[in-house]
């Protein structure tokens, strides 16, 4: 039922702001925070109630929820949340938040539209998480899209129009084939089994192989693979990310990009073990590409917001290795890269919007001994960037470094080009602060410090990136069963 | 009281927590209380460990002491935990002891700055990551340890990041070193996979039962290990960032890249010595990078006209001293030269800053003059430093760590005799470049005036530390001389001793040979740089001396074959060329569109006429085909 309630508050809730939003500004922006930390608050409780729960009906389930849909195409609706969804669900309100908080002084048009956007990509996001019905998954999917959309492209940048209509296309086009897999795998174990359904674990016993699965795999997989994003499906990202308001880049960044690294371990691999094993040696060189690629193409840019972009694809791409590694190493890396990647990359983010609000300018060569007149972002900025590269300590390193072992046991040679890649994040994460803080102050700006609010949510992603640096245990352990879970298919 | 060590980094690391929340807010006095009190509470208490370890000795070899567990993944179990032996113990000491000493010598040379506190923070927070970095029991804290000491090195390289040169300097420090650590990483995936752990001792024992000596795992693992061990330790081919991190605050020099961090290299081979001693030729890399080193670093040190830029070559040179030793199964001499390196290069620095501290920071060696009258106690604890670094016979501790070092590149299993060769002229080189720098300073005339005198929190570390340059040889003293093996017999229960076979005459004759190139070296410094004084200055017109000066033109190399073309590749391809496929497929798309919709132009006529073509082409293929 939880996890009705959680989507539930979302959608009913993004109907409400909108309607606050046309009297009061600040009451919608106070409600999506509310409904957002009662969402995180009920989660959190879940999680720690269910913390040593290791099964339930005798798998890694640790909430479902399945009703009949429309029964006639075998669509139900079926959520469920295991070990794997529940973090990155806890991590979905954590950036809602965030997000709410830093538009609290850069969106003042429309205000009420604007969450109403928010809470439904949240609600999108969600739903991704924790359907198992495939025809409800897709609609999930397509539900981040549209606000999505509107976030960029009303309250984005320069560029906003071109951005969003490249962020959607892709995205879409993509979508496309997810649909026809999704169809064709459900007419093929139809026509096998006499008995058409959507659901996740019908279709997980589908006897399809060879080319079939082949195409089948690539058709999920490319769809994921435009999320994640991989190169060369990378290129709608910088624009999206740059363009949207920073509450629009923190959720593409932290949580759009999760869905798919999300789905490749939930989806793809689960459902055509073989052909993705075939894959695999495809997606480790196309990972090896995009960790290095996103790197070097990071350390030239000047926009400080298209260089966390292209951080992003440098990011992701260990995700991407660690999933097809398809060991419990790996996989505990992938997700914890993606939660880590979530928090700093979402923080930066923030620091980059909330640089932008007070001078106007995102333009690296135009700032510089920012450090001096804003210490304290300052050192937030330090210890983000810090966790860029990898410092252990800090939750982005355990991911890289058990998705890099991880790999290794499969691949040594991918592990060794995704080691060395650090390098390359050394260089670009030591650039942001370079240019932004470090150096004579030669615009003269004088913009304020990071104020309260500001420092009170970035305050709590510091206390979670430490966390999990420091005792990650807990998430590995709640992880675990469903990830056993997933190998286990995958087995036979 | 061996359950108390894990206090010993957490103190100073709450300290940092302390000063990285509250720093700005407080005033100075208590800054540099916090910083220097719980920096010298861990001294003491590591000196209490260690009284209570030496009573346990030799029945209980090792200590260990779980905090929690870190990770539990799929079989790899690293916990927060801490290993304390004979190695570890005197690295502890060392660290916090000369820590404490610098510390105290920064809250009066930072007095002025206005980022007081920042910089306490940030050494606060160096002091507990190099404490967790010799401490850890297993590689991956180790790994932690090692890159919190980076992280740290680079932000007090770039302390002062006003001038972006700093900054540079810093980036530079943190990138080379990473690349270094990158094969260090590999390294751990690797012992993984074939251990299953990475516990330090756990690795030790299987591999001293499974691994046959010169088998592919040992040398590979070692020879990644190296890799990290010489980017820490500013060896060959990893060196070049050494020199340039002198751009931070002078203490930060004395700590981090002369006593401390910048031996870590040395530490993590001593650590691992039961896999380097099952890959012979890896060992011979180790002192092969050690020799070249110590002789590059070494002649580069002789042309210098920067104080500190001296300092640091002079630092390369001495770590090469100890790779060597390393590389010829001295663990113990390298140990040994480690500790009394840290006493006597932390005390050149610290007198180095005072100096520059009182000439409106002037590094320029050729700027200074006569200052000894004005700076007696600084002179003469310089002059001690100088001593112990150009291994003065007999009454200083560098020449009894240096020349162990020596016997055992002649003496030992491994030992050649080009090792010994490369090491005994450098020790005259040695002995060349830092009494140069002593007259050259402190003798002559003055050129600039003295303007700042230092008080206690500066002069007593300079003589504390001076006190443990002259005594901290007196540990180990060779047989022909005396005979006392203090240190040795301490750290042979963590470390094998290198067997040696030579009679004690011979170690004698050796001894001599040293000591009398040393006593050359000093003369001839006299000779050139305080009775010719004028003909002194490096001149900048000859190609040996641009060589030498620009550190053998390992950065004019590496600037050429990666950082131009790195920066060449990231700017060409700024505009990202893959996105213009996709702007070319959008652009086609409008091309066609604007293509067909010319067509609709409403013309009953072209319709006509294009209906009858496609017919015809359509028949025409029906036909055809």
């Amino acid at each position: 039922m939880i996890l009705v309630i959680l989507i539930a508050v979302l959608f009913a809730g993004g109907f409400l702001v909108w309607g606050v939003g046309r009297r009061s500004p600040l009451g919608a922006r106070w409600i999506s925070l509310l409904l957002l930390s009662f969402n995180l608050a009920v989660t959190a409780v879940f999680w720690v109630q269910n913390h040593d729960r290791t099964s339930f009906f005798g798998g890694a389930w640790l909430a479902d929820i399945s009703w009949d849909w429309i029964p006639s195409l075998g669509i139900r609706f079926h959520l469920a949340l295991d070990g794997f969804s529940l973090p990155l669900v806890a991590l979905t309100f954590l950036l809602g938040i965030m997000a709410v908080v830093c538009s609290w002084n850069e969106i003042r048009e429309r205000v009420g539209f604007f969450h109403f956007n928010l809470l439904f990509v949240l609600a999108g996001v969600t739903g991704v998480f924790v359907a198992l019905d495939l025809f409800l998954f897709y609609f999930f999917w397509e539900v981040m899209l549209v606000p999505m959309y509107f976030l960029i492209g009303i309250w984005g940048h320069e560029r906003r129009n071109y951005a969003a209509m490249k962020f959607f296309i892709f995205t879409q086009a993509a979508s496309l084939f997810l649909l026809i897999a999704i169809l064709a795998l459900y007419f093929i174990n139809g026509r096998y089994s006499g008995l058409y359904t959507f659901e996740y674990f019908s279709l997980l016993q589908t006897p399809v192989a060879g080319p079939t699965a082949m195409l089948l795999m690539l058709g999920f997989f490319i769809s994921f693979a435009v999320k994640l994003p991989m190169v060369p499906f990378h290129t709608w990202l910088p624009d999206a990310h740059t363009e949207a308001p920073t509450a629009g880049s923190v959720i593409l960044a932290g949580l759009l990009l999760k869905t798919g690294g999300y789905g490749i371990i939930r989806f793809v691999i689960p459902l055509f073990p073989e052909a993705a094993k075939e894959f695999a040696p495809v997606a480790f060189a196309l990972a090896v590409v995009g960790i290095i690629y996103g790197a070097v193409i990071a350390f030239s840019q000047t926009d400080l917001k298209r260089l966390v972009a292209y951080t992003s694809i440098s990011h992701l791409g260990f995700v991407l290795m660690g999933a097809f590694a398809w060991n419990e190493m790996a996989l505990q890396g992938s997700l914890m890269q993606m939660l880590c990647h979530g928090i700093s990359t979402g923080a930066l983010f923030m620091l980059a919007g909330s640089l932008q609000e007070r001078i106007h300018t995102r333009d690296t060569s135009r700032m510089g001994g920012l450090w001096s007149v804003m210490p304290r972002m300052g050192g937030v900025a330090m210890l983000f960037v810090m966790a860029s590269l990898g410092l252990p300590g800090l939750g982005n390193f355990i991911g890289e470094f058990l998705v890099l072992m991880g790999v290794f046991q499969t691949s040594p040679v991918t592990s060794i080009l995704g080691t060395a890649g650090l390098i390359f994040a050394t260089i670009y994460s030591l650039a942001i602060i370079q240019r932004a803080f470090h150096g004579e102050n030669s615009g003269r700006w004088h913009p304020g410090d990071l104020t309260v609010r500001e420092m009170s949510i970035l305050g709590v992603m510091i206390v979670v990136i430490i966390w999990l640096g420091l005792y990650p245990q807990p998430v590995f352990g709640t992880v675990l069963p469903a990830l056993q879970q997933l190998i286990a298919s995958t087995a036979g | 009281m061996l359950d108390t060590l894990w206090i010993v980094p957490a103190l100073p690391l709450a300290g940092f927590v302390f000063l990285a929340l509250a720093g700005g807010r407080i005033p100075r006095t208590v800054i540099a209380f916090i910083a220097t009190a719980t920096v010298g509470i861990s001294a003491l208490l590591a000196i209490a460990i260690g009284v209570t370890f030496l009573g346990l000795l030799p029945q209980e070899a090792s200590y260990r002491q779980v905090l929690w567990q870190w990770v539990s993944v799929a079989g790899f179990e690293p916990a927060i935990g801490f290993h304390l032996d004979a190695l570890s113990l005197v690295m502890m000491f060392v660290v916090t002891f000369v820590a404490f000493w610098i510390h105290l010598y920064s809250t009066e040379f930072m007095i002025e700055d206005e980022a007081y506190g920042r910089f306490f923070a940030y050494m606060n927070l160096f002091v507990a990551s190099m404490l967790i970095l010799v401490l850890a029991d297993n590689l991956l804290l180790l790994y932690l340890g090692w890159e919190g000491v980076g992280a740290c090195s680079y932000l007090l390289i770039g302390f002062w990041y006003h001038d972006s040169a700093n900054g540079r300097a810093a980036q530079k420090a943190f990138i080379v070193t990473r690349v270094g650590d990158t094969a260090m990483a590999i390294a751990l995936f690797l012992l993984f996979v074939n251990f299953g752990t990475l516990d330090i001792q756990a690795i030790l024992q299987q591999a001293s039962e499974s691994i046959q000596s010169g088998s592919l795992i040992a040398v590979a693992v070692t020879a990644l290990l190296l890799g990290g061990a010489v980017g820490k330790s500013a060896q060959l081919p990893l060196q070049t960032w050494l020199p340039d991190a002198m751009a931070g605050p002078t203490p930060v020099s004395a700590l981090i890249h002369a006593a401390t961090m910048v031996t870590a290299g040395v530490y993590l081979i001593a650590r691992t010595h039961t896999l380097y001693s099952l890959a012979p030729q890896v060992m011979a890399a180790v002192a092969g990078v050690g020799a070249l080193t110590l002789f590059i670093a070494g002649t580069a040190a002789l042309v210098q006209r920067d104080i500190k830029r001296v300092l640091a070559y002079s630092t390369i040179s001495q770590i090469g001293y100890m790779f060597l030793a390393l590389g010829v199964g001295a663990w113990g001499a390298a140990m040994f030269h480690f500790m009394t390196h840290a006493f006597f290069k932390a005390l050149l620095f610290l007198a180095a800053g005072a100096v520059i501290n009182a000439l409106h920071h002037e590094h320029d060696i050729f700027k200074m003059g006569g200052v000894r009258h004005k700076l007696p106690l600084v002179f003469w604890t310089f002059l001690i430093g100088s001593a112990s670094l150009a291994g003065f016979p007999l009454v200083t501790a560098g020449f009894y760590s240096k020349d162990l070092i020596l016997w055992q590149a002649w003496s030992s299993g491994q030992g050649q005799a080009w090792l010994w060769a490369i090491g005994v002229a450098t020790a005259f080189l040695t002995a060349i470049y830092i009494f140069r720098v002593v007259f050259i300073v402190f003798f002559g005339k003055e050129r600039t005036h003295v303007e700042k005198l230092p008080r206690r929190p500066m002069t007593v570390p300079l003589v504390v530390l001076a006190f443990f340059s002259i005594v901290s040889g007196f540990v180990e003293i060779p047989p022909a001389l005396g005979g006392r093996h203090l240190f040795s017999s301490f750290m042979s229960s963590a470390l094998p001793s290198a067997a040696v076979e030579e009679s004690h005459t011979t170690e004698l004759i050796f001894s001599l040979i040293a000591s009398l190139l040393a006593l050359a070296g000093i003369y001839l410094a006299h000779l050139f740089f305080r009775t010719r004084r004028e003909h002194a200055e490096p001149d900048a017109g000859k190609r040996l001396t641009r060589f030498l000066f620009g550190g053998w033109g390992f950065d004019w190399l590496y600037d050429r074959i990666f950082v131009r073309p790195f920066v060449w590749i990231a700017r060409v391809n700024r505009n990202d060329y893959i996105d213009s496929i996709y702007g070319g497929i959008a652009a086609l798309s409008r091309g066609l569109n604007t293509v067909f919709s010319s067509t609709e132009t409403g013309r009953v006529r072209l319709y006509a006429a294009g209906i009858a073509c496609g017919s015809i082409i359509l028949v025409a293929i029906a036909l055809l085909l």
